[in-house]
């Protein structure tokens, strides 16, 4: 079953039928959000009653569209907020992760870097849970102790960026970690031969060398952590990412104006994947 | 140890500690604890195993979970016949640029938001969807059919959500597996079948397992999916959980469900690493 094997032709013919089958169930979901983000209509539903951009610039009832929709627009500065936060962090300690596990032995290495995996096997939904469990006991017991209420730990933008970084975390170790292990070591001690101090040597050598994995990693982080929904849906106050808002809306009934912001996401989504295979083919 | 190096040592483990510790192992542990408490008065509690009996004597509760299990691992099964074929087809088949352009198009469609996909399938199947739609043109069905709301939903959306997390894995254990060998198997007689079975199966077996754990845990763990393309009677376990916490406001009943599915995911993930004698450092790391 490889090209220099010679195959029966219906064979050939069905297998390749059946990839062609396969691309369009990966792309038909995505094609009608999309065709029906301009059906002039209030249901992104047959029939198809015209095409309009309404969805988009439309500043009227019943057709208001993603640029007048304040909700929405706040929804989506809500959600670049929390990623931008998310994976600020989650790279940071990523790089930090990285260096003690690929430069340091030490006792425990093992059993740290299976508990470092561990975020990745539980499901989502549990690690919210289990956060807005503890934050509340620790909040409680606060009040309790000293009466004094410590909003940053009841549900709200806080508990969902420690949530999300909980588990986004580990990612970004495994993408800086694979890079910093091919990192040639023999060049940072040239630079500390020649005079520099350890942490210029770090500085000046092995964090350009980790460059691309970081952004990697920033922009995966960034990704994940703008579409999560599970632990976002545990740890949500009012301020709702735009993940939550627009599932309150689906719960209500959609209108078109949904495939609008998803078509928005579609492409904003493509335009970081973009960014990021371009940085990775510099390299 | 230097001092300096020591020094280092000590600023690189104190980010992982803290992570580790304040948000992964003492919330679970706590939330275990919430899991063991029993309301007896206002403001009064008392441990008991009370939670756990209530899980398993209601049959709402332990028929969901049981349900919600089942159709996990269904899900990941066929994620993984569906998903295969295509992953050996882009690993073996295709070559040079159509390879790379196969793989980036299957890459595309979970760069985005699950919200959206599971979106475009409503608008695919329900009763005034395209599909539904589509059929009555072709005079196929007479009258508009509901497609939306039942299990089949539930699967159609969990595979296509879960796709991308088994064809990566796969992809990248085929691709290493040398084409000489799979010539030396025909040269030896071997058959079409035989040859899937002797040689390119057990070569891609770290690719099943990472794929089948991650799909897995995908799908238990999935809330969305069951609540957007499900109907009433086809009840997630995270349902389940969602209600305790945020309607009913049962927080040790919900910490208890919730620690249930903890136990399910890691002795399923356990489970799977021991039957192939496969380590979480090497099918995750």
């Amino acid at each position: 079953m490889i090209p220099t094997i010679p195959q029966s032709r219906p064979f050939r013919f069905a297998y390749s039928a059946y990839v062609v089958l396969f691309f369009v169930y990966l792309a038909l979901p995505l094609f009608v959000v999309t065709v029906f983000a301009f059906n002039d209509s209030q249901f992104p539903s047959l029939p198809w009653e015209g095409f309009t951009w309404n969805w988009f610039f439309g500043d009227a009832a019943p057709m208001i569209g993603v640029f007048h929709e304040r909700p929405i627009l706040r929804a989506i500065g809500t959600s670049a907020f929390v990623g931008l936060t998310v994976s600020l962090l989650s790279v940071a300690v990523g790089v930090s992760n990285a260096f003690l596990f690929t430069r340091h032995k030490f006792p425990g290495r093992g059993l740290l870097y299976i508990l470092m995996l561990l975020p990745l096997v539980i499901p989502g939904i549990v690690l919210g849970i289990s956060m807005l469990v503890f934050s509340s006991t620790v909040a409680n017991s606060i009040w309790d102790s000293m009466k004094w209420d410590l909003e940053v730990l009841r549900p709200g933008l806080t508990l969902v960026i420690l949530g999300q970084f909980s588990f986004i975390a580990t990612i970004a170790t495994l993408v800086i970690s694979a890079r910093l292990q091919k990192f040639d070591q023999s060049l940072e001690e040239a630079a500390l031969n020649l005079g520099a101090t350890r942490l210029t040597a770090v500085r000046t050598i092995t964090i350009p060398y980790l460059a691309p994995a970081m952004i990697g990693a920033f922009v995966v982080a960034f990704l994940m952590s703008f579409e999560n929904f599970n632990t976002t849906l545990m740890l949500v106050g009012s301020d709702a990412p735009l993940t939550i808002a627009m599932f309150d809306r689906l719960k209500e009934g959609s209108t078109p104006l949904l495939n609008a912001v998803s078509l928005l996401l579609m492409l904003g989504s493509s335009c970081l994947a973009l960014v990021m295979i371009a940085f990775q083919r510099r390299d | 140890m230097r001092d300096g190096t020591r020094l280092g040592f000590i600023l690189l483990l104190t980010p992982l500690l803290l992570w580790l510790s304040l948000l992964i192992i003492i919330p679970h542990i706590d939330m275990f604890l919430v899991s063991l408490r029993e309301r007896v008065g206002v403001g009064k509690y008392e441990i008991s195993p009370a939670n756990y009996l209530t899980f398993l004597q209601e049959p709402l509760y332990l028929w969901t979970f049981m349900r919600t299990a089942v159709m996990s691992v269904l899900a990941t099964l066929i994620t993984l016949i569906v998903g295969f074929p295509v992953a050996y087809y882009i690993a073996k088949m295709a070559k040079g640029r159509i390879q790379s352009l196969l793989f980036l198009l299957c890459l595309v469609p979970f760069w985005v938001s699950e919200l959206v996909r599971t979106f475009g399938w409503m608008i695919l199947l329900r009763e005034t969807g395209v599909i539904s739609s589509l059929l009555q043109y072709l005079g196929l069905i007479h009258g508009p059919v509901e497609m939306l709301y039942n299990d089949a939903a539930i699967m159609i959306g969990l595979v296509y959500t879960s796709m991308l997390f088994m064809v990566v894995p796969l992809i990248s254990t085929l691709g290493s597996l040398d084409d000489a060998v799979i010539e030396a198997g025909y040269d030896l007689g071997g058959s079409g079948p035989s040859i899937l079975w002797e040689i390119i199966i057990p070569h891609a077996m770290p690719g099943i397992v990472s794929g089948c754990i991650v799909v897995f845990m995908l799908s238990l763990g999935n809330y969305l999916t069951p609540t957007m393309l499900g109907g009433k009677d086809s009840l997630w376990f995270t349902e389940l959980i969602y209600s305790q916490f945020i309607v009913r406001f049962n927080w040790e009943l919900g910490a208890a469900f919730g620690f249930v599915l903890l136990i399910l995911s890691s002795f399923i993930v356990w489970a799977t690493l021991r039957l192939t004698g496969q380590t979480l450092e090497k099918t995750m790391g």
